[in-house]
């Protein structure tokens, strides 16, 4: 097994707005004996500034990935833009002698060099890939058997597939086995693999929102009793959002958007007041009292 | 104005006549040069991006192939200054699909990032510009949140290195075209 060792990438929007993902991802990993070391002087990965100048993005990916690479460490994103983003620009400067000779001539102006010597990985592939489901299902303490759930993965974690190599982006199943070996319920639902929307607001909110409203639609329309993400920004969309989206179309869902580790947290016996479970916007405590 | 009136109006749009004036048959050259968008003459106008799309599910007027087509034709200040442009979520569902293997969603950026040269960039970048410039990350997070952090018992977030940030801003020419985003064209 590799050491589980990582360096902790947590991005912009989790300590800005997502606090409670953050929570309960480092109380799971540390059951699961993952160390996770905080990232020194790092900055935003880059993603947001992407459709303005694809450069910037590239330099401030880049810079990053030097960072570990100086710590000797694989980095861990809790977020599936940074690790989509980490992972291709760093497969594309392993790859691309060109491409790495130009970015490392930006880089010289912060006394950094890419020498392409450790990998990014999601939250998701850490705990597929390197814990694994054994492992996993030996912390299991209290088995979820009376819940049943609908997942949304996240289209970067798995899209584009040929540059992100994880899981199949048409028929996911790594989520899912993740959510059963709680003893939890995955259920199927309709067009479970279509993107939440979020990336859009901000230049049109009437769109994303009703993306968002026919997934919760669909999730409601198979009984499920809480929507599993592994995404700040899908989060924001399922829960910071669902009020609005209940007022936009005069419909009522109060559909509870529990982030992965906080359901792994469950089942592990860690209490809802130590994985943050009150700071979800829509109520999980009927969900938790069928625990 | 009556609905039957925009709908009208809507099939002239789609039958416009293209004058030779507006057209740049440089562009797709110059839009292949880019990382990403290297297969833009290969799109064959199948549809499966648009057909895939979850943002075209639910917008009127957002159509992949469109802007696709649009880029191959040349039309240039029209794909630019089209507020379409923006509505991309970079879901990454029509690279997938693509059976040319075009990476449209890569073409759309890299659109994208011409238009901001050309200073049609919406606000929203310049924001998210600035909040990285001022603290490393994309946002500003609030003092409430910081000291929330410290009573949750998380390790404090590291001072960002806004030396090197700003230099890399410098160096990849994008300080300029933020300060140049600020006036001129920009719409959305």
């Amino acid at each position: 097994m590799p050491e589980l060792k990582y360096l902790l990438f947590l991005g912009c929007a989790i300590p800005y707005r997502v606090a409670s993902y953050e929570i309960s991802a480092r109380k799971v990993a540390a059951k699961l004996g993952v160390e996770l070391v905080e990232m020194p002087d790092y900055n935003c990965c880059g993603l947001p500034l992407d459709p303005a100048s694809h450069d910037v993005m590239l330099t401030l990916a880049a810079r990053n990935l030097c960072i570990a690479e100086k710590q000797g460490l694989n980095i861990m994103t809790l977020c599936p833009g940074c690790a989509g983003t980490l992972r291709k620009v760093n497969k594309m400067l392993k790859e691309d002698k060109h491409e790495r000779e130009r970015v490392n001539g930006l880089l010289k102006e912060v006394g950094l060099e890419f020498k392409g010597t450790i990998q990014v990985k999601h939250l998701m592939q850490v705990l597929a890939e390197d814990v694994g489901l054994e492992k996993i299902k030996e912390t299991v303490k209290k088995p979820l058997t009376k819940i049943s759930v609908a997942e949304h993965n996240g289209c970067h974690v798995v899209r584009p597939q040929k540059h992100i190599g994880f899981d199949d982006p048409e028929n996911p199943k790594i989520l899912k086995s993740l959510i059963e070996v709680t003893g939890a319920r995955c259920l199927d639902y309709l067009d479970e693999t279509e993107c939440c929307g979020a990336p859009v607001i901000g230049v049109n909110d009437k769109i994303p929102l009703s993306l968002a409203r026919d997934k919760l639609s669909h999730m409601k329309a198979v009984n499920a009793q809480a929507v599993i993400t592994v995404c700040p920004f899908c989060h924001m969309m399922f829960d910071t959002n669902q009020s609005r989206i209940e007022r936009m179309f005069n419909e009522t869902y109060g559909m509870p958007v529990l982030h992965y580790p906080q359901l792994l947290g469950l089942a592990m016996g860690f209490s809802p007041e130590e994985l943050a479970l009150k700071e979800l916007r829509v109520d999980a405590s009927k969900v938790v009292s069928l625990i | 104005m009556s609905e039957k009136k925009e709908t009208e109006e809507k099939k002239t749009e789609q039958r416009t006549v293209l004058k030779i004036a507006e057209i740049d048959p440089k562009f797709k050259y110059e839009v292949s040069k880019i990382l990403g968008a290297e297969k833009i003459m290969l799109c064959f106008q199948c549809g499966t991006c648009t057909a895939d799309c979850p943002v075209a599910r639910f917008s009127d007027s957002y159509r992949p192939r469109q802007i696709l087509r649009m880029a191959q034709l040349g039309l240039k200040d029209r794909v630019l200054s089209s507020d379409q442009l923006w509505l991309c979520a970079a879901c990454y569902t029509c690279v997938d699909h693509c059976p040319q293997d075009v990476e449209i969603s890569s073409v759309i950026r890299a659109l994208r990032n011409i238009a901001v040269k050309e200073g049609y960039m919406p606000p929203v970048f310049k924001e998210l510009a600035g909040a990285i410039l001022e603290t490393g990350l994309a946002y500003k997070i609030p003092e409430l949140r910081l000291k929330r952090r410290q009573e949750a018992g998380l390790p404090a977030l590291p001072k960002a290195d806004l030396e090197s940030v700003s230099r890399l801003f410098n160096q990849t020419g994008f300080s300029k075209l933020v300060e140049k985003g600020g006036n001129s064209n920009a719409r959305t």
